[in-house]
């Protein structure tokens, strides 16, 4: 078996010409992840310029209000940027400029990952091209504004269903044309390896704090973890110290779009098949004949057709559950939050919130479940008006 | 006629230096690629590759990228393919390959897909998405049924080139350039040193491809190597000609293959 397997699933199933690029990255990141200065310096990127750790907020009146178990929220929606994307961005863009790249190119669904790319590309001197569905800046058009004022150039995808799947292709073959000067940072725990390795690395701050914390303040690890899982970088984050500690329950919610049963959702684990694409073996929603089907999702976030290899992976042990929350959940979850705690959580983060709902109130008082709020909503206020069928005018 | 003989890729290479037309089964219909690849035979085109269409044709321009479209909204599938080629091998012994992505390959099953290669007299396959470093993942069922592994190789290739070269088998398809496949107006790529490493390890013939599309180019191409593959340039012509592209495929072939004979 090849390189960076979680089970059956991982590998690096990329153009030739991109191998000899992923093998020096490879071999990079294991030099650098070592070296205390590397280390050192994004540290303090986290710590001084990200703001973190981000808070593990107890949110009493969720709590309150559900009548079960102690509700924790990881608010990652604190960071710089607005979400985690920012843990992965600060370190694959110190890693490309330690490697001697002087541009990153990403993709962008929800366009976090896009501004966050954008951001670190600005404070470390760096080009930044972000690739984005068409139909995702037409949901999303503040953030391909807030990417250009960041100085980053936003390409508008038109092909296939001009989401986030497209993004990504245009993304590699763009990295296929000009590999010697650039270094693509994928946003998600996703493609050939190693970036579902070095993704899941820089997340991982999110559950080593998240332990820290509730030692810390109740003294005993939790009893649940929920993140939303569309690649899966925030829910890897979440979930990795905790992988080693069995009583730890490990949830992810996949987007059900308008239901599991209907055309119209990204639930891979719940709908997709065994299958290779875009580097890497795993769980894709996919038919006729091994076509890569459209999926749909109120949240450009989780709308992908695949799942990363190691969640793929968590789901075939058993170690993690994977469960899915509609639109209409999430966007009841997002009302709810907004108005329980005075947080309003990303659409993405909202199924994770969802799904809380439905379990809190059925477990014990003694129970402790952490929610990973894993971005900030201000960016869906207009989308989720919309939906509503309010019209804005700004 | 097929099924009683042996076809080989190296019987494309055995006359000189080979031309390699490629096409996406399905566009503009099943039974136009069949009319089309015997019509580039005709023409002089000594091995075809068969494109399976796929929905994120990753490695592909624009050109073949909208073929894959074409095909698809005509709902082209594997046994559609794997249907034009029976009624190619009625009447034709020209050696073929696929070009597919590795995931209707998997989707179809290893087994059933390379059992009806065999049965159906397909040489090989290439797979843009299986590197050397993956290439397990097909090899023993290739290797059962008798078809080749098509490999690749790179500008960025380097170090890799003899590793690769060396375990090659049918031919090596030496990429001509960074980037996706498309009409190119020059390439710049040191194919000579290329395909002097592969020499140096292997007598697989090694044809190159990505970005020919001009008779001078090919020309030039073929001095250093053992074949010229055009796809995007064929294809293109297929886009303008829709059902009426035999005439222009058979001009354009011959004159390809004038160029390099």
């Amino acid at each position: 078996m090849s390189r960076g397997r979680f089970g059956v699933h991982g590998g690096q199933y990329m153009s030739e010409t991109l191998m000899n690029e992923l093998l020096n990255l490879e071999e990079q990141y294991n030099h650098f992840k070592e070296d205390p200065e590397f280390v050192e310096e994004l540290n303090t990127l986290l710590k001084e310029y990200a703001g973190r750790p981000s808070l593990l907020y107890y949110a009493k009146r969720m709590t309150e209000d559900l009548g079960g178990a102690k509700i924790y929220l990881k608010r990652e929606d604190l960071n710089h940027t607005g979400a985690h994307k920012i843990n992965n961005v600060l370190g694959q863009c110190l890693l490309a400029k330690k490697m001697g790249k002087t541009r990153v190119i990403a993709e962008t669904g929800a366009g976090q990952h896009g501004v966050a790319t954008a951001t670190a590309a600005a404070l470390l001197g760096m080009e930044c091209e972000v690739f984005m569905g068409e139909e995702d800046t037409k949901r999303q058009a503040l953030n391909v504004f807030r990417m250009e004022l960041l100085g980053a150039k936003v390409h508008t995808v038109t092909t296939g269903s001009k989401v986030l799947k497209d993004a990504v292709n245009d993304a590699f073959r763009e990295w296929i044309s000009r590999v010697d000067d650039t270094h693509y940072v994928i946003g998600s725990t996703m493609g050939p390896h190693p970036f579902p390795t070095i993704v899941r690395d820089f997340q991982a701050v999110i559950s080593e704090e998240i332990k820290e914390q509730i030692m810390e303040l109740e003294g005993k690890l939790p009893d649940m973890v929920i993140a939303c899982v569309g690649g899966g970088s925030n829910a890897m984050g979440a979930f990795y110290n905790f992988l080693e500690d069995e009583e730890v329950k490990l949830v992810g919610v996949e987007a059900a779009g308008k239901g599991i049963d209907t055309e119209f959702h990204a639930a891979t684990i719940a709908k997709g098949e065994l299958g290779i694409f875009h580097g890497m073996k795993s769980y894709f929603c996919q038919g006729n004949y091994g076509q890569i089907s459209p999926v749909y999702s109120i949240s450009a976030g989780l709308d992908y057709p695949g799942i990363g290899p190691e969640h793929a992976y968590l789901h075939d042990i058993g170690r993690a559950e994977y469960v899915s929350a509609t639109d209409d959940e999430a966007v009841e979850a997002f009302e709810y939050l907004s108005r329980m705690e005075g947080i309003i959580p990303a659409i993405e983060s909202s199924h994770a919130i969802a799904h809380a709902m439905r379990i809190a109130g059925d477990m014990d008082k003694d129970d402790i479940v952490v929610i990973n709020v894993s971005g900030r909503g201000d960016k869906d206020v207009a989308a989720i008006a919309r939906y509503k069928g309010v019209e804005l005018y700004e | 006629m097929s099924d009683k003989k042996d076809i080989k890729i190296a019987d494309a290479f055995k006359d000189g230096k080979a031309f390699i037309g490629f096409l996406t089964a399905g566009d503009p219909t099943i039974e136009k690629t069949v009319e089309y690849v015997l019509a580039m035979e005709e023409a002089g085109c000594d091995l075809v590759e068969i494109g399976i269409p796929f929905s994120d044709p990753v490695a592909e321009g624009p050109v073949i990228q909208e073929a894959n479209i074409r095909a698809l909204s005509n709902n082209t599938n594997t046994d559609d393919v794997f249907e034009a080629i029976r009624q190619i091998r009625e009447k034709s012994d020209v050696p073929l390959v696929f070009l597919t992505y590795i995931n209707p390959v998997f989707y179809y099953g290893y087994d059933k897909f390379f059992k009806r290669c065999q049965e159906l007299n397909v040489c090989g396959i290439i797979s843009p998405d299986l590197p050397y470093d993956e290439k397990d993942e097909i090899l023993e069922v290739t290797q059962k049924y008798g078809i080749d592994i098509i490999s690749l190789i790179a500008p960025t290739s380097k170090e890799r080139i003899q590793m690769i070269a060396r375990e090659a088998s049918g031919f090596i398809y030496v990429v001509s350039s960074l980037g996706v496949t498309g009409m190119r107006s020059e390439i710049r790529t040191d194919l000579e040193s290329i395909l002097k490493d592969i020499k140096e390890v292997t007598d697989v013939p090694a044809a190159v491809g990505f970005g020919i599309n001009t008779p001078e180019q090919a020309e030039n191409i073929a001095k250093v190597a053992d074949g010229v593959i055009v796809g995007s340039a064929i294809v293109n012509i297929i886009a303008e000609h829709g059902e009426n592209a035999k005439e222009p495929l058979v001009n354009y072939v011959k004159s390809m293959k004038d160029a390099i004979s």
